[in-house]
């Protein structure tokens, strides 16, 4: 009995004594301190002056191989490699995939520890502003990318501070998605819808329309994480106000303010929606799958998504999808819609930047990359504003999408996703504030505010 | 030959007596040698698995960092945001009201059930229903979550059947609903775990001396009395067992809400554990996820530790 008593005294000593060793061990330097790297991060300035001295960067002659780390389910980005390493044999792409969600949790120690040349990005502010990203301002000069329309670029800038839209390069679009309203021709048909609406009030009467032909009005997913009637509020925002603001606040602006006078009517006109029963009432438990397989299977007239589905609407639904973008609040008024480079970085610590930035230009300028970019991908490419265009059906979803890109450019009504402005703004913030919209457990009003100070309370931590 | 054999002989007496008493500690040394020899490798694993990430985690908790770049020491800021934060204590109380369903519901229907099938404890009948009841413990908690997501969708199988037996009027996205949502998953969690507590008590059952129930028949308690005067107090350990598993499955669950519902709608079904995977992977507050998780330890041990203690008493 003593015996046990005493070896167990012992035991827990020991054990004592080797948690204490260990805390002790891991207390010796504050977490993030050792830096592992011994080479400076490297920038752009000094890789494009290396290679000024033998013209513009490139992938060279000797056999390269790019570490790409790319996002799971879009094959554009797939089609893309295999027909660069096609055009440009000596290069070799090593492609890693994961899912989105994946990334985003990884990407500071991906861009630092295991660094790849060619990279999917999440919100990259804070990735630029800790320095993981290669600032690619010298390549955008030798490539001649500062000469493209600005508002291509600007959601790709970061300054010091950690403010988007001005400051270094610091990502490159392999397009650039368009979102807006699509619909259902065959709905639209039944209701006596002949062209796109050109007001919100017209927009609304189709809505009573369809709801009295006992049509679902908008299709809509908003259930766990990812509120989806963020698509439809900052449309509402866009026609009540300016895209300027609604920028500025996504950009981390000093000052910015989501809840304004223009997006409180939008949000109120949003819950003016909900009341009517003009979304289902199972919003809250929909996820975007859910909502495609719905809408492809003919469940509803209106749905808000981007141009990434222009493929699949043609492909599984020829004919009988519709595309225009969301109306301003009165006739005449200016058209904004949230338009995105699908966003491609260079890691600080890249082996070969060069070939990268010159895939990022090849993906621009070449004929068959354009092609794919729009074929594939259903998006406008990046890239000058004359350059070479594939010829797409102006029937097909694909077509009314592209060319509604051309009418956001003229109105210069290009706006970044509410749901990007922080990190977390989206799954924390606005996606259960809209779920309690839904529900009837939150106001317009009371939404904006929310949003509005958890927004500066994450900028603040 | 005989000579040197005889000289030794006598002087082998007292000199065997140091000599095996050196051979003891010898062989008792190698023993123990032995023995850690075989302990290190698994107490190198777990310091450096277990006990370095948790050391880890509460020297992050007193940091401000981002998990990049560098940190700032914030002494006990963290803890305290904790406290200030209803959305971070929200969770925490939701997964109290989880241990509820995780907990309670399966221990008290696995008491029955494995009373029941104690009954034909012999039969096919038992085989069979012991299987089925377990399957959901083998079943990925993913898979679960998935499969239990689509079930509860507003045209789903369940809102089928309940349509089907003219329950049409209560019918909705279950986990869509604000205030049914947390239940609805709790259930599902209930479901995942009930197989489990089931074989447990039941094996617990079948250790119980069968004298004991002829004892009371003959002295003619009814089932209930035996249930209640034998079976239960004889299963005290393995109710301990159950209760320590599905507490601590409930207070730190996160599989079955990240697939089904990411802690919505509207944060009605935020756990710590999701929130911590929002704090350290989206707002990258590592300090605060760190602190938040050092939090989640403590509750959990001050839960545990009372229900091993009692449940342990006996023995001592």
């Amino acid at each position: 009995m003593l015996k046990t008593t005493t070896n167990h005294r012992r035991l827990v000593t020991l054990a004592t004594a080797g948690i204490g060793a260990v805390l002790l061990m891991s207390a010796c330097s504050a977490p993030g301190t050792s830096d592992t790297k011994t080479t400076d991060p490297g920038n752009s300035t000094s890789g494009a002056t290396s290679t000024a001295a033998s013209g513009t960067p490139s992938c060279g002659t000797e056999p390269v191989t790019l570490k790409a780390y790319i996002e799971t389910g879009f094959p554009m980005t797939g089609l893309l490699f295999d027909e660069f390493e096609d055009q440009f044999p000596n290069v070799t792409v090593d492609v890693r995939e994961d899912q989105f969600a994946v990334i985003t949790q990884n990407a500071p120690r991906i861009l630092a520890d295991d660094p790849p040349d060619i990279m999917r990005l999440p919100q990259m502010s804070e990735l630029a502003s800790e320095g993981l990203l290669m600032d690619l301002d010298g390549y955008a000069a030798d490539f001649g990318w500062d000469q493209w329309p600005a508002s291509q670029l600007e959601q790709l800038r970061v300054a010091e501070d950690g403010t988007r839209g001005t400051g270094p390069l610091y990502g490159m679009g392999l397009n650039f998605s368009m979102t807006g309203v699509f619909y259902n021709k065959d709905h639209a048909a039944t209701i006596g819808m002949t062209e796109a609406p050109k007001t919100l009030a017209e927009f609304d009467e189709l809505l009573a329309k369809a709801k009295d032909a006992g049509i679902t009005p908008i299709m809509q997913f908003n259930g766990g994480a990812t509120g989806g009637f963020a698509f439809p509020l900052q449309n509402l925002m866009a026609s009540y106000g300016d895209v300027g603001p609604i920028n500025d606040w996504i950009y981390l602006k000093p000052g910015a303010s989501i809840n304004t006078e223009s997006n409180l009517k939008a949000a109120e006109h949003m819950q003016g929606w909900v009341e009517s029963g003009y979304f289902t009432e199972d919003a809250n438990s929909l996820d975007y799958p859910m909502v495609m397989s719905r809408f492809l299977g003919g469940d509803g007239l209106f749905t808000f998504t981007g141009d990434w589905e222009s493929g699949n609407f043609d492909t599984n639904m020829a004919g009988k999808v519709g595309f225009f973008l969301f109306p301003p609040a009165e006739a005449g008024g200016k058209y904004g819609a949230m338009s995105a480079p699908l966003t491609y970085g260079v890691s600080a610590y890249a082996e070969n930047p060069d070939c990268a930035a010159f895939f990022f230009d090849w993906v621009a300028t070449n004929d068959e990359a354009r092609t794919i970019a729009v074929q594939s991908g259903g998006s406008h490419p990046m890239g000058p504003a004359d350059a070479f265009m594939p010829e797409v059906d102006p029937g097909t979803t694909t077509g009314e999408t592209l060319t509604a890109g051309a009418q956001i450019v003229a109105d210069n009504g290009a706006m970044d996703f509410i749901a990007n402005a922080t990190g977390a703004i989206y799954a924390q913030s606005w996606t259960p504030n809209l779920q309690k919209l839904m529900a009837g457990e939150q106001t317009a009003a009371g939404l904006l505010e929310s949003v509005q100070a958890d927004y500066e309370q994450q900028i603040a931590g | 030959m005989t000579d040197s054999a005889t000289t030794i002989q006598p002087a082998s007496g007292p000199a065997s007596l140091a000599e095996r008493r050196h051979a003891n500690r010898a062989r008792r040394l190698s023993k123990s040698l032995i023995a850690l020899a075989l302990v290190v490798p698994a107490a190198v694993m777990y310091a450096v698995f277990v006990l370095r990430p948790l050391g880890l985690t509460i020297q992050y908790s007193f940091y401000d960092w981002n998990g990049i770049g560098a940190s700032t020491w914030v002494g006990l800021k963290n803890y305290a945001a904790l406290f200030d934060n209803p959305v971070l204590w929200g969770s925490l109380l939701h997964s109290f009201i989880l241990i509820v369903f995780f907990c309670l519901i399966p221990v008290i229907l696995g008491l029955f059930t494995a009373n029941t099938i104690r009954g034909f404890s012999t039969s096919r009948l038992a085989l069979v229903s012991r299987t089925v009841l377990f399957i959901p413990q083998i079943i990925p908690l993913v898979a679960a979550g998935i499969m239990w997501s689509w079930l509860l969708t507003s045209k789903g199988f369940v809102n089928q059947v309940l349509t089907a037996v003219g329950l049409g009027g209560i019918t909705r996205a279950w986990l869509g609903d604000f205030d049914l949502a947390l239940p609805t998953m709790g259930l599902i969690g209930a479901w995942v775990l009930f197989g489990l507590c089931m074989l447990l008590l039941l094996a617990g059952m079948s250790k119980i001396d069968p004298a004991l129930y002829e004892a009371a028949r003959i002295d003619g308690a009814t089932a209930w009395k035996e249930f209640w005067s034998i079976t239960l107090p004889s299963l005290k350990q393995e109710i301990g067992v159950c209760v320590t598993v599905t507490v601590v499955a409930a207070l730190a669950s996160f599989d079955i809400v990240y697939i089904s519902t990411r802690g919505g709608p509207g944060n009605s079904t935020m756990v710590p554990g999701m929130q911590i995977y929002y704090l350290a992977f989206f707002e990258r507050e590592l300090g605060l996820a760190s602190a938040l998780a050092v939090a989640l330890v403590i509750v959990v041990l001050a839960i545990i530790l009372p229900v091993q203690r009692a449940t342990k008493e006996d023995k001592d």
